[in-house]
């Protein structure tokens, strides 16, 4: 599926059971702590109601296609958490403007921006 | 490319430590990108909100890198020495793992076994969707566009990728999760491993061996 192809299959992007594709990839990576982050903010997000596994998929789904080839996969994660989590009013878009703002003038590695 | 390869690379730089003078992690030790900034102001927006605590996350990491395919393991070990837990397993597996201290959370559990006429492989063609209680996070190519595409059109040449050729009579089955409905394969037991332990027993289930793309390890 490319990104300028307005032909409608019935299935989303998402819904890839049956397509054509090629080999399995053996490569595997070591998750690193800013993924586990993620991961660990979705768990405890959900865990306390401020969105469903549903809502992280929703935006998850309503990505273009283009997101599974041009986003890894925590990096989709974090952009569904931070949608949710902004729809159920947690915080606003001013906030985190702002915060992203200060965090990439404190240095140029994840290291040196992240507050542990 | 696969998935989850990107932003990871360790490049080379001049900082060793980090302003508070610790030792960087490798992995702290790579450019800032746009998505690790959000993730940062997330969590710190978080914390600020009081929605949680950098205590909690540590904690859920910590919970996370805990569960690997060790607790499957256990659980299929103790299903091939136990004929009573074996029947409860595959009748609720939720409850069943549940009581070995395996939470599933509020999603299902269902366990299906292999025989000689039977062979089970899960796959989630919607997203990723894993038995994290039993096996740890999925592996990559769980995760990729090949797998979740072909694994429910042509199972026997996945499976042949993954170096698993069955006989021509033996039925393949294939389960596809969603987020509420997860599945763990139950490996055949292998020949010769009468009165093994189960501790033993336990080493010979491979994670593979659990999602159905390999066999439990032959003695």
């Amino acid at each position: 599926m490319t990104n300028d192809d307005t032909s409608f299959s019935g299935h989303r992007w998402h819904d890839m059971g049956g397509m054509t594709a090629g080999g399995i990839p053996t490569d595997q990576h070591d998750f690193s702590l800013w993924e586990k982050r993620v991961d660990a903010l979705m768990v405890l997000c959900s865990t306390k109601g401020h969105f469903t596994v549903d809502g992280l998929r929703r935006v998850l789904e309503d990505m273009p296609a283009s997101a599974f080839e041009d986003m890894t996969y925590y990096e989709r994660w974090i952009a569904s958490v931070n949608q949710n989590l902004i729809e159920s009013g947690v915080y606003t878009t001013a906030e985190l403007g702002a915060r992203m703002s200060e965090i990439s003038a404190r240095g140029d590695t994840y290291g040196e921006a992240a507050s542990d | 490319m696969p998935i989850g390869s990107k932003g990871c690379q360790t490049m080379p730089h001049d900082h060793t430590h980090s302003p508070s003078g610790h030792p960087y992690r490798k992995d702290d030790d790579v450019p800032l990108n746009y998505w690790q900034t959000l993730e940062i102001a997330v969590r710190e927006l978080l914390i600020e909100k009081g929605v949680t605590t950098a205590t909690e996350i540590a904690a859920q990491i910590d919970a996370m890198d805990a569960r690997s395919p060790a607790n499957g393991a256990a659980v299929v070990a103790r299903a091939w020495s136990d004929p009573a837990f074996y029947d409860q397993l595959l009748a609720d597996a939720t409850t069943a793992t549940r009581d070995m201290g395996f939470d599933i959370g509020p999603m299902k559990l269902i366990a299906v076994a292999n025989t000689p006429q039977l062979h089970n492989i899960v796959v989630c063609t919607l997203c990723s969707c894993y038995p994290r209680n039993l096996l740890g996070l999925p592996p990559d190519w769980y995760k990729s566009r090949a797998y979740r595409a072909r694994t429910v059109k042509e199972p026997r040449k996945v499976l042949a990728e993954f170096g698993v050729t069955l006989p021509a009579g033996t039925q393949v089955r294939v389960h596809d999760s969603t987020a509420d409905m997860r599945y763990i394969v139950i490996p055949q037991r292998p020949a010769q491993t009468d009165g093994m332990s189960q501790q033993t027993l336990a080493q010979l289930v491979t994670r593979d061996s659990m999602i159905g793309t390999g066999l439990a390890k032959t003695v």
